[in-house]
């Protein structure tokens, strides 16, 4: 493809290859300070392409693909390239990483220890973890947690951190200083807007961390707490998880270690402010 | 109708808390289950037994209030279904 950006996040490389030129300008600006694949070699490739000619210029829209895809994948309009550039990123991931177990997390760390948050979209996880950011934790990610299978080390994958509408504002004023991406409006998901890691997340991308806590924070209700039993942490990080079911045994086995070894909490919260309270006071 | 548990190279089982994962290697196939399944595959590891011979000792050694056969051969059943047990004609 004639527009082309290397990258790696964490432990993950990649090779984004586009028809056009501003996806790629974005990224390159956005991940400016991030190295380029281990030896050069990408583990995933991301392609967004025209699906005819004339769509390069003519309203163009940008379909992604790559070495895995989800054949009902809707194209986005061209202004929102670098939604599409990191939603490819994500898909790869998501469908095809062998090396780790992948938990649908945010995490940050701190002391060498690490806290996971799960929970379906909309409960706060990139809010929670851009402001633990903006408190001195290290951002591991605000997307994917990789547990390494042999050890059980949480791998770091601070990718961009995507906010979403009320979010936008919260975490710009928390950190005023932080270099954000363009303001993305209309996308399926509302307005979203890109936070670049703090260049700690990104120095220590390659550290991994003992996790210590597992999070199901739940936006929108009253402050609640309560412990989760193994059992339920299980079964609600299988159903968070993308390659549980093809890493067989040896995702079993991880999965088991982690409930086993690390306590799980339930927290809900009205705003940001309790919940990181509330981190705060179980970390 | 004899039953008994399926090989135990083809499962590993963990308990948790309440309930009990049962990882079957077989089918790849991850079982979440209550009590009595661990007890039922525990019994018919040490080897087969009809439903009244598996009822019998699951009453005797965890004092079933309700013994109810016809409710345990359809948990048997299940157990079938999901390769953690076998069907065997004979002892």
């Amino acid at each position: 493809m004639r527009h082309l950006k290397l990258l790696r996040i964490g432990p993950l490389g990649f090779r984004i290859g586009s028809h056009w030129r501003g996806p790629i300008a974005a990224l390159d600006d956005l991940y400016r300070d991030y190295p380029a694949p281990l030896d050069g070699i990408a583990d995933f490739n991301v392609h967004l392409f025209a699906a005819r000619p004339w769509r390069r210029v003519l309203r163009p829209s940008v379909h992604i693909a790559g070495d895995f895809v989800i054949p009902d994948a809707a194209p986005l309009p061209l202004a929102q390239g670098l939604l599409a550039a990191e939603m490819g990123m994500n898909l790869q991931v998501a469908l095809g990483l062998r090396r780790y177990l992948l938990l649908h997390a945010a995490m940050v760390e701190r002391g060498g220890r690490a806290v996971l948050m799960t929970g379906i979209s909309g409960a706060g996880k990139s809010t929670l973890a851009a402001l633990l950011m903006a408190r001195g934790w290290r951002l591991m990610g605000d997307e994917f947690a990789l547990i390494d299978c042999a050890t059980g080390l949480a791998y770091a994958f601070p990718r961009l951190v995507s906010l979403k509408n009320e979010a936008i504002d919260v975490v710009a004023q928390a950190l005023p200083q932080a270099r954000f991406g363009p303001l993305l409006e209309g996308t399926p998901k509302g307005a979203i807007r890109h936070l670049v890691p703090d260049a700690r997340a990104i120095a220590a991308m390659e550290q991994p961390a003992e996790p210590s806590l597992i999070l199901f924070p739940r936006f929108g209700f009253e402050p609640a707490e309560r412990p989760v039993l193994p059992s339920e942490a299980f079964v609600r990080l299988t159903q968070a998880s993308t390659n549980y079911v093809t890493l067989a045994e040896r995702g079993f086995e991880a999965l088991t270690r982690l409930v086993q070894a690390v306590p799980s909490r339930a927290i809900d919260y009205p705003d940001a402010a309790t919940a990181l309270a509330m981190v705060e006071a179980l970390a | 109708m004899f039953y008994r548990a399926a090989d135990p190279a083809t499962l590993r089982i963990v308990p948790l808390d309440a309930l009990t994962l049962v990882y079957h290697r077989a089918s790849g196939i991850t079982h979440i289950v209550d009590a009595p399944v661990p007890e039922i595959l525990d019994i018919l590891g040490e080897g087969p037994r009809d439903v009244a011979g598996l009822l019998a000792v699951l009453s005797d050694r965890f004092d079933l209030a309700d013994p109810d056969s016809a409710a345990l051969a359809v948990r048997l059943d299940e157990l079938v279904a999901a390769g953690l047990v076998e069907r065997t004609c004979a002892i």
